[in-house]
């Protein structure tokens, strides 16, 4: 191991006290004192992986929620004499097998992924990040609550859907329409079943972290419970959770479409990415530039997320901030 | 006499020239492919298709449908009718004749004793006997000698083949089945599993949802059949996956009922390796009209039973008109390429029964706006007719599968061409087909306003798959939903024709009476809107000889017959 | 920490029975009926007399407590039967499938060996590449080696089994012809020759199923020991000499564990649990096929079974993972 190999690891080694950067270059120190909030704004578009993941990442919410309005073929329009066609400027992505436009399918497919994804991720890392740091600071919940999601980790998914497809559906079809209605039981449903994990991985983290000696000198100036969470808890747990939120994306996206072909999920004339994906996979061989669409969308959108929860966990690292 | 049997061994080896050079065992392994894994051995536990098929590799009743839908005897001398005596001329009895010299394979003989047995375990009123209706209408059941069975029916039965004919009712061996009648049969998992039977091949091992593993038969009754001396039948996976493994690795040798769409089989097809086969059935893809109205705003007991007739529906006009757009010939082409033939019949064969109605193959959206006009319904905002301020728009449900997806969305853009907004829904098969009373989502609940499925009826009579729509005979509330008149249709002519057909003997007369009433349904009154007859399309490879498919029967059914080509 | 297993242990029990009852009123409730795999040529008053033949006739308390009974009471004296030749359970009736009509137990345990041999070592296989790559991703942060790995395993894990799976059979049996597309469960590696037989038959699968695991351990791995490099206990550490290696392969990883502990525990179940998709496209046939296709059949007594499995195998790796953390960082105490 060279000299210069092991400086690497060392410059993440600014001190622990955030009250002044030492790191920091004289011009830092000269500045006038900043909001914490607009250091770590700082941070963040400081860093390339962000940035980068950051720009993919609108990039795509544009193209599938405004791409409709400039490419306005219906993806659900059939023109079967123009079936199974490769790329072409009238079709940029080729047609499908009832001749759909692929094009518009992938953004209308994307606008339902991307918002299904992202929806039931924040619902299952926001259960999930509550469970464990409940569980894992109040001793008092701490059995009740892991009982709980070994009760729900045990829960089989498929039967689970089906009771609450039983129940939900109509009374949310009747309040909010069949898609929107549709659409929530969806997100509910993926968001009630993959909170667990996150809520393990949070409790055993906060179990080690309140027994630092940091927590013992807040707790020693008479900080509240709460506060103690939300300003020195949770920002120390806050890696997993970014590696939880990432992987969340990835799994919702699939989850959906596996209750598409279920026959759980929205109506048929609806596109997902999932679902293109696994209507494409059959025509591998024949056209593989089908599965190649929906498969590049889907990774595109996991790597931004990660890129950008990447980014957010370091500007909100005060030991790395400032670096 | 020495010339007539000299004679008659040339023919046997001119025809069948690969197949008799071969002697029992001398071809090795063969391998099968299911891609839905059979759960047991015996038809009479599980009605699966799966299950039936592959208990026939063992299993054989005393007589079968060739792939022409004809009888030929198995373990009958030969098929009784009332001709050569076997059946009373008052169609209340048939007389079976067991081959002489019959072995099970444990080397046991068959006798007359088993028949009657397996009828006793099948009509046992614990048993939960999955083909308790082909012993419909049975009295008595006796052995006249070692190697005569008579049936007796309560009724004249025009079609006496119920008991003991087809891949449905094969006979188990009484000596080993005798101790697991009625509520006992489920414990005998052995024998439920590696039934004793007369078939070319015996189980060695059996997984259940996995592989059977399965040997020649020492004591099958053609000494030099059949050719294989093992089978390997694996189950699991899906169709894509089953076709791959005969058509483009090779790995497998035959692989059952490939549902995929045309151009994929084409694809896996070009590889070589295999052939895909394909023959026509009884099954129709159809879409059914409800009647009644399914809306959720009417209260539980009424809702979807004939008290409320359906709003839309219940016009002739409107059913009509949503038959006309439907463009059944691509829909063929698309979803079953060589595997489908658009029919405008719900019975489409045999031909005897098989009306020549064509009328609905050609697409007319012109026509079905015209009729929609006449029937009051006026185009209104989006291009969505109207009638009294009710909008013209249907939910439109099925099970999930790609094929019917693909359909539903052609058929939804056709419908709204002629003013029709339609919303789809599919619903996974195992609750859409399941009889769950506490499901909304069933077929026979129907809370939709058509649904689209596709049907068949077992041998080649279809007297009781046309008296399921019998005045009556809807699934209702009352009824625990159970009951198979699915659209609720009722026409009182339509019930005395088939107390007609019930009576009727007659194959001719049968068959005009039966074309009149698939008429009654189809052309007539739209009940029902047949959209593909289809066929079955399974593959074998390039080495496998002696494969007949045959969709009357098992497609396992002359198995014995498969060979290795060299 | 004895005592703490203890009581969890002995507390594992109402919370199992507690977990079984909720299983069986989520089945009992899900809409689904056993005959739904019959064929429509079977009349409807024939499968009313299938389902009473089944027990469906049965009130559900009456239900609940005759599995109750057979899976505690009547299965554990088979096993023993099966052990020491005794008759104790001759003439009892066992937890029987409706599918198949024979006792479940049978065929889970004759679904094992395959469970074990493919996803049990693609997990063995996904966790060991994980762990390394975690480490070294996050000690050389932003290094092409941790770019690489982020990317690979980003689209790894995007990339569901039923696409992946697909491709490398496409890829490696039609047009390759290296491995066999179709898992033959009745194999068994009784020398060198069988053996290899056995590695070209597992290598796809494993393949798809590690590449999920590795992505997600190592992703979790990284973070943690990312957390972990930056304290003020490694800087510590370097001050007082202690070599490289000590410092991250000691300190900082024995520290980083927890997650990544916590992890791998809640995966072990799903070994067991199988892998339902990659199951199937490579029709191994094993647990997770076995669950699939009874969730699909309603064969109630089997999913329930089998669930419950399950869920004592979750209780039971949730329970070592909370014992491990204590020994991975002693301050942690639940007394």
């Amino acid at each position: 191991m060279t000299d210069k190999d092991r400086l690497v690891p060392d410059e993440g080694l600014a001190p622990a006290s955030t009250a002044v950067p030492a790191a920091g270059t004289l011009e830092e120190f000269t500045k006038p004192p900043q909001s914490q909030w607009r250091e770590v704004w700082h941070q963040f578009k400081s860093h390339k992986g962000a940035l980068y993941g950051g720009l993919l990442f609108l990039v795509i919410i544009l193209w599938v929620y405004l791409g409709p309005l400039l490419w306005d073929l219906d993806p659900t329009k059939i023109d079967i004499r123009a079936r199974n066609q490769g790329p072409s400027l009238a079709h940029p992505f080729g047609t499908d097998q009832l001749g759909r436009d692929t094009f518009s399918r992938m953004m209308a497919g994307g606008k339902t992924s991307v918002s299904v994804g992202i929806t039931a991720m924040l619902l299952a890392l926001g259960l999930g990040s509550l469970v464990g740091v409940l569980a894992g600071f109040f001793k008092r919940l701490d059995g009740l609550l892991m009982r709980l999601t070994d009760l729900f980790l045990a829960l089989p998914l498929l039967p689970l859907l089906l009771v609450m497809m039983l129940l939900f559906r109509d009374p949310l079809n009747a309040a909010f329409g069949p898609e929107q209605g549709i659409f929530i039981l969806i997100v509910v449903s993926i968001g009630v079943t993959s909170w667990m994990p996150t809520a393990r991985i949070v409790r055993g983290d906060v179990l080690a972290i309140k027994e630092r000696e940091f927590v013992l000198a807040a707790r020693s100036i008479g900080t509240t419970n709460t506060k103690m969470i939300l300003r020195h808890i949770l920002p120390n747990v806050l890696s997993p959770i970014m590696v939880s939120a990432t992987l969340g994306i990835a799994t919702a996206i699939i989850t959906e479409s596996s209750l598409s072909f279920l026959g759980l999920g929205f109506p048929p004339d609806f596109p997902t990415w999932g679902r293109l994906l696994f209507d494409a996979t059959d025509y591998l061989q024949q056209y593989p530039e089908r599965v190649f669409w929906p498969g590049l969308a889907i990774s595109l959108t996991v790597l931004s997320v990660n890129y950008l929860g990447d980014g957010l966990r370091d500007a909100l690292d005060p030991r790395i901030r400032g670096r | 006499m020495k010339i007539k049997s000299l004679l008659l061994g040339a023919i046997a080896s001119t025809a069948l020239a690969p197949a008799a050079m071969a002697e029992r065992g001398s071809d090795g392994t063969v391998n099968i492919i299911y891609w839905q894994a059979p759960s047991i051995m015996t038809p009479y536990l599980s009605g699966g298709t799966k299950d039936i098929e592959a208990s026939s590799l063992v299993l054989e009743p005393l007589g079968r449908y060739d792939p022409d839908g004809n009888l030929v005897p198995f373990l009958a001398e030969e098929i009784p009718t009332v001709e050569n005596g076997g059946v009373s001329a008052d169609l209340t009895s048939i007389t079976w004749k067991l081959k002489p010299g019959l072995k099970w394979s444990d080397g046991s003989p068959v006798t007359s004793a088993d028949p009657v047995f397996t009828a006793e375990y099948c009509m046992h009123p614990e048993g939960g006997c999955a083909q308790l209706s082909k012993y419909d209408g049975v009295k008595s059941v006796e052995a006249l000698d070692d190697l005569t069975v008579k049936v007796t029916f309560e009724r004249p039965m025009p079609n006496p083949y119920g008991p003991f004919m087809g891949a449905q009712s094969p006979i188990l061996q009484k000596a080993q089945f005798q101790n697991c009648l009625g509520a006992k049969a489920p414990e005998c998992t052995e024998a439920n599993f590696a039934p004793i039977g007369t078939g070319p091949f015996v189980v060695d091992e059996f997984r259940p949802n996995d592989v059977i593993t399965l040997s020649a038969n020492p004591n099958y009754r053609d000494p030099a059949k059949p050719a294989f001396a093992k089978v390997n039948f694996k189950g699991g996976g899906d169709a894509t996956a089953a076709g791959r493994a005969v058509l483009e690795t090779g790995e497998y040798d035959y692989a059952w009922n490939l549902q995929l769409a045309p151009e994929v089989i084409a694809q896996m097809a070009a590889a070589g390796k295999g052939v895909p086969v394909s023959a026509f059935g009884t099954l129709v893809e159809r879409i059914e009209m409800n009647l009644t109205d399914p809306s959720s705003s009417l209260p539980d007991d009424i809702r979807a039973t004939r008290e409320a007739p359906h709003p839309i529906l219940s016009d002739l006009r409107v059913r009509k008109a949503l038959s006309m757009a439907i463009d059944r010939n691509l829909l063929t082409e698309i979803g079953y390429g060589q595997a489908g033939r658009a029919t405008c019949n719900l019975v489409p064969a045999p031909a005897r029964y098989a009306s020549p109605n064509t009328d609905c193959l050609t697409q007319d959206i012109e026509g079905a706006k015209a009729l929609l006009e006449e029937a009051g319904w006026k185009v209104g905002a989006g291009g969505v007719r109207e009638k009294d301020g009710m909008k013209l728009k249907l939910l439109y449900q099925t099970s999930t599968n790609a094929v019917r997806q693909d359909f539903q969305a052609l058929i939804k853009q056709w419908w709204s061409e002629i003013g029709v907004e339609t919303e789809l829904r599919n619903i996974s098969g195992s609750v859409f087909f399941g009889g769950d009373p506490g499901s909304p989502d069933t077929f026979q609940k129907f809370y939709a306003d058509v649904e689209m499925y596709a049907n068949n009826f077992d041998g080649t009579d279809p007297q009781a798959y046309l008296s399921m729509y019998r005045c009556g005979n809807e699934p209702k509330p009352s009824s625990q939903w159970q009951g198979e008149n699915i659209n609720r249709f009722c026409d009182p002519e339509y019930d005395k024709l088939l107390d007609e057909l019930a009576r009727t003997g007659e194959l001719e007369k049968r068959g005009e009476i039966a074309i009149r009433l698939n008429e009654m349904l189809t052309k007539d009154s739209y009940t029902i809107v047949p959209l593909v007859d289809r066929g079955r399309v399974s593959a074998h490879s390039n080495t496998l000889g002696g494969v007949k498919l045959n969709t009357w029967d098992s497609e396992l059914w002359n198995a014995a017959d498969w060979y290795r080509i060299k | 920490m004895l005592t703490f297993t203890v009581r969890r242990l002995v507390l594992a029990v109402p919370t199992l029975l507690f977990i079984s009852l909720v299983l069986f009123l989520l089945l009992e409730f899900a809409p689904g009926d056993p005959m739904a795999q019959v064929p429509l040529t079977v009349p409807p008053e024939v499968k009313e007399k299938m389902r009473e033949a089944l027990g469906l006739g049965q009130p559900a308390h009456i239900r609940f407590w005759k599995w109750l009974v057979q899976f505690f009471w009547i299965e554990p004296q088979v096993l023993v039967d099966h052990i020491f030749g005794t008759s104790f359970s001759a003439g009892d009736l066992r937890v029987i499938s409706w599918q198949t009509r024979s006792p479940v137990m049978d065929i889970v345990i004759q679904r094992i060996p395959q469970t074990l041999w493919v996803v049990g070592t693609a997990y063995v296989v996904g966790v060991l590449i994980a762990l390394p790559i975690g480490i070294y991703s996050a000690y050389r942060q932003y290094s092409w080696f941790d770019q690489t790995g982020t990317f690979v395993s980003m689209i790894g894990f995007s990339v569901p089994p039923f696409f992946s799976g697909v491709l490398v059979i496409v890829v490696f049996s039609v047009n390759l012809g290296w491995f066999p597309s179709i898992y033959d469960t009745t194999h068994k590696v009784v020398d060198w020759d069988s053996f290899m037989i056995q590695l070209r038959q597992m290598i796809m699968p494993v393949m798809v199923l590690a590449l999920q695991i590795t992505a997600q351990i190592s992703r979790f791995m990284r973070a943690s020991m990312l957390d972990n490099l930056n304290q003020d206990y490694v800087r510590t550490a370097r001050a007082k000499g202690l070599g490289e290696r000590a410092v991250v392969l000691v300190h900082v990883l024995r520290n980083s564990m927890i997650p990544v502990v916590t992890v791998i525990a809640l995966g072990v179940p799903s070994i067991f649990g199988g892998a339902i998709i990659t199951e199937q496209v490579f029709k191994v046939n094993g647990i997770g096929q076995l669950l699939i296709g009874a969730i699909q059949a309603n064969d109630l007594p089997m999913v329930q079974t089998l669930t419950f499995i399950f869920a004592v195998l979750i209780v039971l790796f949730n329970l070592i993972a909370d014992v491990l953390y204590g020994l991975l960082d002693p301050r942690i105490r639940y007394d």
